[in-house]
């Protein structure tokens, strides 16, 4: 990085570290804090998307649907969201071959499990054995990102419900009496005044899934924790930048991000919250109006 | 069974351009010096790579590394997805259960207990002994009266005799050494014992026998030209068992 | 391979250690669907002794932080919430890191109080460590519930205690006490399902198992690894989890009666299995 740093071991203290903090590996550091963020700018919005299909659900008058969407919503509550973070990638990752097999390899006569060996033809490998290996990175992070999408998509499911009936009846009977169809009044009068409910809960979803990042190093991708662990280890004589145990420092320093992290977050809702309340007939807005006058 | 693969490799030749030129895929740890880690420069650097790029070159094909944790590296192989693990692992009768390896690439050499300066040596029978999890050592360890303290990465393992946590760590010797050289004062070597297996070897999944004899063919002209054996004293020093 | 009776006896205490079981575990092509079954649930002792000794022990030190936080004195109120805030603000997973890398530091020989020398190595141990991180973490939760509750309770009951003339202890004792607990009784047990859940994650950050002696979801990834099969092992471990957490709500539901028996029927909040993700 810098021209000095040519021979690391005759520096000054601080020459060292400037040099030592700048070396590929601590810029593969630094980035891995944008594949955090980048995790977080995906999954929320796939979990919320998730989360309405399923609130959808769970009030549909089909009873099917109902036990559908209320099993997904009960299920993710009553298992740690570590077990989905395990199984849900492998699940979809050996599902996908599976299925690629089958339909793009119907004359392969091999048995697909052999002994222990998972073999599909290499038509159906997800990504093909040829792709590049960016190819490779993107479809790891997919994979983790579609189990965030699917437990975190519980959560919020369950948050948008409440909202929902949190809504005030009469606001709903007023639509219908003015003789708006259900889906007009769900449309109108429902979806807008639902998020003054939801917000609370979903700034706390947030903050849960801001919380799970870190599980993305259970899954092989090369995340904060990782390269924590990785450079924070001891570094013998056979480095550029020998030094003893330093996890303790890197994992401060990784707790301090996640602290930063959290806390802007919440300084950002509670302005949001402020917006969403203005011109509510609720505790809140009445609040604002009053500070207002 | 052969006639099968053959069959497959047509299928795969005709099926497109783009699978005539096959990729294999190397699976490495990136945490085991010397055989393989990485460097400053975000590299994977070590014995292995060294060899592992001279294999592929001698065996022309086009090969492509994969980082992946110890624990899930033969769980990542017989699932697909890379092709060879090349990480140090020895080639036992237990893992020979779900996974096939080439020849011998590193000839079987003993595993040490290293310790702090003083400690005795009935800590082998009564201790706490340090291993990664899923090594031979491990399940050495297990084997014996001693209590097993397993962790993940073979850096936690020193890290766990330095801080206290355990008596001793058991660890292939060579991977010890770069420890040992850097701190002569702190840590010596107070026993070793032989694991089983008939060497360091690479992993490769039962079903892909074509590719075992090309990697084997590979190797034997590596060992036959005597590059393998210099490629050893460069990353592990004299004392290295050579191949004859 | 083992016959089910056999897995059940070498396997079903094997987490507590080798002595109270198999010296090795099952491996490979032996591992059959009891040994899994058996092993799975003997790795639970370990999820219920977290999370009892957590949500027992974090339970005073909430109720004593969330009065911290709502007392007029700054010198008890800024710690307790800057106790709250590192806890609340950060992963627990990054937690279990931390303070097990911060433990190891302790001088290795014991530290020295008063001429009496205390060992230090078994703070290491997940037993303690992941004890100590995880009943932290639940106080610093369960603070904030106990401090939102408080914030609740109805301004005429104080008013109306306060006109009874009963004293401050006595104020605390019949109005301020049961009714925070009644307020905040809902949102503590879905902080009780959390933390029960929290658990699993104890061998999969950086405490060490030793001999073998892991939880649920530590044998559960064991399995999955060894047979390669991760459709067996997982929906065990997650059949495992559901039960035990039915049985918390309907262990915390009998306290939630409890604590309501003297409203009128009506107006007894029920505690369903109605998920609830406040955390």
């Amino acid at each position: 990085m810098f021209s000095f740093c040519t021979t690391p071991a005759d520096l000054p203290d601080w020459q060292w570290f400037a040099c030592y903090l700048t070396t590929a590996t601590h810029f593969a550091l630094y980035r891995s804090v944008l594949v955090v963020l980048l995790l977080l700018a995906l999954a929320a919005p796939l979990a919320l998307g998730l989360g309405f299909l399923g609130a959808m659900a769970v009030r549909s008058r089909n009873p099917v649907a109902k036990g559908i969407g209320w099993a997904y919503v009960s299920m993710v509550r009553g298992v740690p969201d570590v077990i989905f973070f395990l199984f849900v990638p492998l699940a979809i990752d050996q599902g996908v071959e599976w299925l690629f097999h089958h339909a793009l390899c119907p004359d392969w006569t091999e048995e697909v499990w052999q002994g222990n060996d998972f073999r599909v033809c290499p038509e159906a490998k997800t990504p093909l054995a040829t792709s590049p290996v960016w190819v490779h990175q993107v479809w790891g992070f997919g994979l983790a990102l579609s189990a965030f999408a699917l437990v975190f998509g519980a959560f919020a499911a369950n948050t948008l419900n409440g909202a929902m009936s949190a809504v005030p009846r009469a606001q709903i009977e007023t639509a219908e009496a003015f003789g708006m169809t259900h889906g007009q009044a769900f449309r109108r009068i429902l979806l807008p005044q639902m998020w003054v409910y939801a917000l609370p809960g979903l700034s706390n979803l947030w903050m849960i899934l801001t919380k799970a990042t870190p599980l993305l190093f259970l899954l092989g991708i090369q995340d904060v924790v990782y390269w924590a662990r990785e450079l924070g280890g001891q570094k013998t004589g056979l480095f550029l930048y020998p030094h003893p145990d330093w996890r303790v420092w890197y994992f401060l320093g990784v707790l301090v991000f996640y602290l930063t992290l959290t806390w802007a977050s919440q300084k950002f809702f509670d302005r949001l919250m402020v917006r969403v309340n203005r011109g509510q007939a609720t505790a809140g807005g009445e609040a604002l109006r009053k500070a207002a006058a | 069974m052969k006639k099968l693969l053959l069959s497959a490799a047509i299928l795969a030749m005709t099926a497109g351009g783009a699978l005539a030129q096959q990729v294999v895929r190397l699976g490495t740890e990136g945490a085991y010096p010397p055989f393989n880690f990485i460097n400053e420069a975000n590299q994977l650097a070590g014995f292995e790579i060294d060899l592992g790029n001279e294999l592929c070159a001698r065996a022309s094909l086009t090969c492509e590394w994969v980082i992946t944790d110890w624990d899930g590296i033969i769980p990542n192989l017989v699932g697909g997805n890379f092709d060879v693990i090349i990480a140090g692992m020895n080639a036992t009768e237990a893992r020979a259960q779900v996974i096939s390896f080439s020849d011998a690439y590193k000839r079987p050499d003993p595993s040490a207990y290293m310790a702090l300066v003083g400690t005795e040596a009935s800590v082998m029978e009564s201790g706490v002994i340090s291993a990664q999890s899923n090594t031979v050592q491990a399940g050495m360890v297990a084997a014996t009266s001693a209590t097993l303290i397993e962790f993940p990465t073979p850096d936690e393992t020193i890290a766990a005799v330095r801080n206290g946590t355990a008596d001793a760590v058991l660890a292939d010797r060579d991977f010890l050494l770069t420890y040992l050289n850097d701190a002569p004062n702190e840590f010596e070597i107070i026993g070793t014992v032989m694991p089983p297996g008939t060497g360091v070897a690479l992993g490769i999944r039962q079903s892909d026998n074509e590719l075992r004899a090309t990697f084997n063919a590979a190797i034997a002209s590596m060992k036959a030209d005597g590059s393998l054996n210099a490629l050893l004293v460069q990353w592990f020093g004299e004392e290295v068992p050579l191949f004859e | 391979m083992n016959t089910c009776a056999e897995s059940f006896e070498t396997l079903i205490l094997r987490s507590l250690g080798r002595e109270y079981g198999a010296q090795q575990l099952p491996r490979g092509l032996d591992i059959t669907i009891c040994d899994q079954v058996f092993l799975i649930a003997s790795g639970l002792i370990w999820n219920v002794y977290f999370a009892v000794l957590a949500l027992a022990a974090g339970f005073f030190l909430a109720v004593a932080l969330a009065l911290a936080k709502g007392s007029p004195l700054k010198v008890l109120r800024l710690p307790a919430e800057a106790f709250v805030f590192v806890f609340r603000g950060s992963p627990l997973f990054i937690q279990f890191f931390f303070v097990y890398e911060a433990l190891v530091l302790l001088p290795r020989g014991g530290i020295s109080v008063f001429g009496l020398i205390i060992d230090t190595q078994w703070t290491t141990r997940a037993w303690a460590g992941a004890l100590l991180v995880l009943f932290l973490n639940t106080s610093a939760y369960s603070a904030e519930i106990f401090f939102g509750a408080l914030k609740a309770i109805p301004k005429g009951d104080i008013e109306a205690a306060d006109a009874y003339g009963l004293s401050g202890g006595q104020k605390f004792r019949r109005i301020t006490w049961p009714t925070m607990l009644r307020l905040a009784w809902p949102s503590y047990t879905n902080e009780a399902i959390f933390l029960f859940h929290a658990t699993a994650l104890v061998f999969f950050s950086a405490f060490p198992t030793r001999q073998q002696m892991g939880d649920a979801l530590y044998y559960a990834r064991y399995f999955a690894d060894q047979t390669f099969n991760p459709f067996i092992a997982y929906p065990i471990v997650a059949a495992y989890f559901i039960l035990l957490t039915l049985a918390l709500i309907g262990l915390f539901g009998i306290v939630n009666r409890r604590l309501n028996r003297h409203l009128p029927r009506a107006a007894r909040a029920r505690l369903r299995f109605r998920p609830q993700y406040i955390r």
